[in-house]
């Protein structure tokens, strides 16, 4: 093979992707490392990449102890509410105390944070949201990552990380490909913080043909945090806890401030309130969680696709009345524009004016991410002075692999930290890496010639497997040989949908139909060595099939593990359709082995900072 | 709405290409002129809308659910610091709207932070970040602990 190699050694901290938690990460190191090595490798441009690529209109996670708002344990409870009842508090109650540090420097580089006129503070959309003119939230955060890192390396696809082969289960960097050059890139670092970011496409989306890019997360997050760590043999944690969202139909556009700020509703299509017809229906199978404040997302899902189901759809935002008022029309455009530009299209398109008419919402496909109302990811060291012995080893924010830390969606059990929250986590991350180092953990790292060889083989195989083919058949995309990466994805998508709870099927899977997801995923891997890319866009396309394969493969083994339906709305276990406290006040950890392929799965300690006591102490 | 461009303001110059997050903004090799390789994967992020010095990238919406006959423009202006978006629907009605995107002048004010003073030992035992705690609450207090909010971690508390 022709592929040039490029070798960048002695990196001490490896960025493996620059979105938000990544470019917190790469701009903190550099105060704690100021001699060290700070190396970024990106799939895409930092300036615009990741979910922040459009901007953002809020930063929905910040807690205003300056002026009184929130204290850190007040978003645990929170966050815990929301999820019913199962996080990481320690790692959750670390991350809200810093957050508001991040987002203090955010507007002192230029961000524009918007004020209340009457106290001078930050404008709230709600308790933990507050606005921003953010469309250039993301080329903000990468010019303070690019002050820091001594390189950025953009379009690099990472596909694999690099093992210690001196000491097992230690990082030792990352290897990928130029996007661009088709060379191959080797980064042997020390510490590597990865920040790949979460999974859409993976169950088969709403849109069909030339929409189905219109993803609610970007269409390029390709899971590849969790497949980067899970091929490595990092434990993961809460895989099952995949999100649903309630967005308006088509274009997705975000609902919190027209909720929050604009004070709009809900109603079905007879012009009804309908949450509370289904109060009984849902205490059935959550119980008392159906009476905590605010209502969980995904009862409130519940709600929806209950009453869709029920044939009193569609349902619609109350827009009308808050739309006659000019600011707040402004805002509810604005807001699209900032973040979700396509529902703006959409709606120009359709003739669909907020003031005249009230829009429809609908449910989307589920998404596998750790950082919205959600917490899939890697199982994580927490802090040191916070966190209980099964939650601590070592270094803040690292796996259970040596030297590897993650930051944002990459790490499980820390729903609710959206933008501010995984900068701040990556802040985190560097900060334990570079102690990492400075404690002498890093030394005597070999990676043997072998190591770099093999994975450059597999890299570039599906290039060579379709040079080999192509001239078998006259032309097209049929061949006996090989699938290209969109006929894979095309699979994965509808089989992940039909046996493992996707928006076909009402969300729904059990025992059997995760089995036989399992099953085809086996099949589909055999496949993939098969993979045809017959040029480097293709080949990028091959490797995010990859990741996100993987990643599928890990939620279905979480979702068989949970006996349970813990999260109703956002999927449910026919054959377990109740909340089980009992058995399942846990949280699921799994691994899998990395030379075997087999899956352990694990029950950890649900810790909580907060009694029941305290609680109501709180609500009174 | 996937983008495609206009043939006669392309001029080739490939900044969409270089920031796509999604890597489909090609140039073609015929007419050395950029176009939208794989429309299916574009998130309509504007992201190469706003780079096109030549405003020659426009966006469709969707063909399976965004009928013919809407625009939405923009332009971004790093120099103002203002974003200005133009939004024209398919009966006719427009609607525009101007934002911030910044309130310095561009990437002056983020630190350098190779520059700063080096953390003591006694910062780098303890759990602050940079500026911390300072930036924390912008006053002297310090961080949160368990300790400091009446805390304690226990096992398996049902709520
Ligand atoms: C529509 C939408 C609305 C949202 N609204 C808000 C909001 O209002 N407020 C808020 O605070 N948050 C909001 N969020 C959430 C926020 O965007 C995420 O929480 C945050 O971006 C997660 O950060 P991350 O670093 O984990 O992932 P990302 O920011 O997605 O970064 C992942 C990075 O990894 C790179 N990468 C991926 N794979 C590879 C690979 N194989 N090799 C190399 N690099 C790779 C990507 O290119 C990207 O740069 C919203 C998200 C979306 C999609
Ligand atoms: S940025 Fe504009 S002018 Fe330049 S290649 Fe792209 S479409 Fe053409
Ligand atoms: S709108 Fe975004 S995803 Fe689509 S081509 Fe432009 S930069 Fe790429």
């Amino acid at each position: 093979m022709a592929y040039k190699t490029i070798i960048e050694d002695d990196i001490d901290v490896l960025m493996v992707g620059a979105g938000l938690g990544g470019t917190g990460a790469a701009w903190e190191a550099r105060y704690w490392g100021q001699d060290k090595k700070i190396i970024i490798a990106e799939k895409a441009n930092i300036d615009r990449s990741g979910a922040v690529a459009q901007g953002l209109y809020a930063i929905n996670c910040y807690m205003g102890t300056r002026w009184g708002e929130n204290n850190p344990e007040d978003h645990v409870r929170y966050a815990r509410n929301d999820l019913m009842g199962l996080v990481r508090e320690d790692l959750l109650f670390d991350m809200a105390r810093h957050v508001d540090s991040t987002v203090h420097q955010f507007e002192e580089w230029g961000l524009p944070l918007m004020k209340n006129p009457d106290t001078g503070q930050y404008l709230r959309e709600g308790k933990w949201q507050i606005m921003i003119h953010g469309e250039s939230y993301k080329p903000i955060v990468a010019e303070a990552a690019k002050k820091s890192a001594d390189k950025v390396f953009n379009r690099i696809c990472v596909t694999h990380l690099l093992m210690d082969d001196a000491k097992e289960n230690r990082i030792a960097g990352a290897v990928g490909f130029n996007v661009r050059t088709g060379d191959y890139h080797v980064f042997k670092s020390k510490t590597v913080i990865c920040g790949a970011g979460g999974a859409s496409n993976i169950f088969k989306p709403r849109s069909v043909g030339e929409g189905a890019g219109r993803t609610w997360y970007a269409p390029w997050s390709s899971g590849s945090a969790y497949g980067l760590m899970i091929d490595a043999g990092a434990k993961m944690t809460q895989m099952e806890n995949r999100i649903v969202l309630a967005r308006f139909k088509d274009g997705y556009g975000p609902v919190g401030a027209y909720f929050l700020h604009l004070h709009t509703y809900t109603q079905n299509g007879m012009g009804e309130e309908y949450e509370s017809k289904w109060y009984e229906h849902t205490k059935e199978i959550v119980g008392e969680y159906i009476d905590h404040q605010p209502t969980p997302t995904c009862l409130r899902n519940h709600a929806m696709i209950n009453e869709v189901n029920a044939g009193r759809g569609p349902i619609h935002m109350v827009t009308m009345q808050a739309f006659q008022d000019p600011h707040l029309e402004e805002v509810g455009w604005e807001n699209f524009l900032g973040m979700t530009i396509g529902q703006a299209v959409l709606w120009a398109s359709t003739d669909v004016d907020p003031k005249k008419e009230n829009p429809e919402l609908t449910t989307s496909e589920p998404y596998v991410m750790g950082s919205h109302a959600t917490c899939c990811g890697g199982w994580a060291s927490g802090p040191e002075d916070v966190s209980p012995p099964e939650y601590f080893w070592g270094y803040n924010r690292m796996m259970t692999i040596e030297g590897l830390f993650g930051a944002g969606d990459a790490v499980g059990g820390t729903p609710h930290a959206f933008s501010s929250g995984s900068f701040t986590e990556g802040r985190l991350a560097a900060k334990a890496a570079c102690k990492y180092i400075d404690d002498g953990k890093a030394e005597g790292i070999v990676v043997s010639e072998k190591q770099i060889e093999d994975r450059k083989q597999e890299i570039f195989k599906p290039l060579e497997h379709y040079k080999k083919y192509r001239n078998e058949i006259v032309a097209g995309t049929v061949s006996p040989h090989y699938i290209n990466p969109k006929q894979g994805l095309d699979r994965l998508q509808k089989l992940m949908d039909e046996y493992c709870g996707g928006v076909t099927v009402g969300y729904m899977t059990n025992e059997k139909l995760l089995n036989i997801a399992l099953k085809k995923l086996r099949i589909m891997e055999e496949d993939l060595d098969s993979l045809g890319a017959k040029d480097l866009h293709e080949l990028l396309r091959a490797w995010e099939l990859r990741h996100r394969h993987r990643t599928s493969e890990c939620v279905t083994q979480h979702t068989l593990f949970r006996k349970e339906t813990r999260w109703p709305g956002y999927y449910y276990r026919g054959d377990a359709l109740k909340l089980d406290d009992e058995d399942w006040h846990v949280l699921t950890v799994s691994r899998r082995d990395p030379k075997t392929g087999e899956y352990t799965m694990e029950k950890a300690p649900c810790y909580h900072l907060v009694g029941e006591d305290e609680e109501k102490e709180n609500a009174a | 709405m996937p983008t495609f461009v206009y043939m006669t303001r392309c001029d080739g110059c490939g900044h969409c290409v270089d920031i796509c997050p999604s890597d489909i903004m090609h140039i073609d090799t015929t007419t050395r002129r950029a176009y939208n390789i794989e429309p299916d994967m574009c998130w309509e992020c504007y992201s190469c809308v706003k780079a096109c010095p030549q405003n020659a990238i426009d966006a469709r919406g969707y063909a399976d659910f965004a009928p013919l006959g809407h625009s939405v423009r923009v332009l971004r202006e790093e120099d103002k610091g203002t974003i200005s978006w133009r939004i024209k629907f398919r009966n006719g009605t427009e609607k525009n709207f101007l934002s911030p995107i910044t309130t310095k002048p561009w990437g002056k004010h983020i630190p350098k932070l190779a520059d700063e003073p080096a953390p003591s030992q006694e910062m780098r035992d303890s759990e602050y970040l940079y500026s911390e705690p300072k930036y924390i609450r912008m006053d002297e207090g310090g961080l949160h602990t368990l300790e400091s909010n009446g805390l304690k971690m226990k096992e398996g508390v049902y709520y």
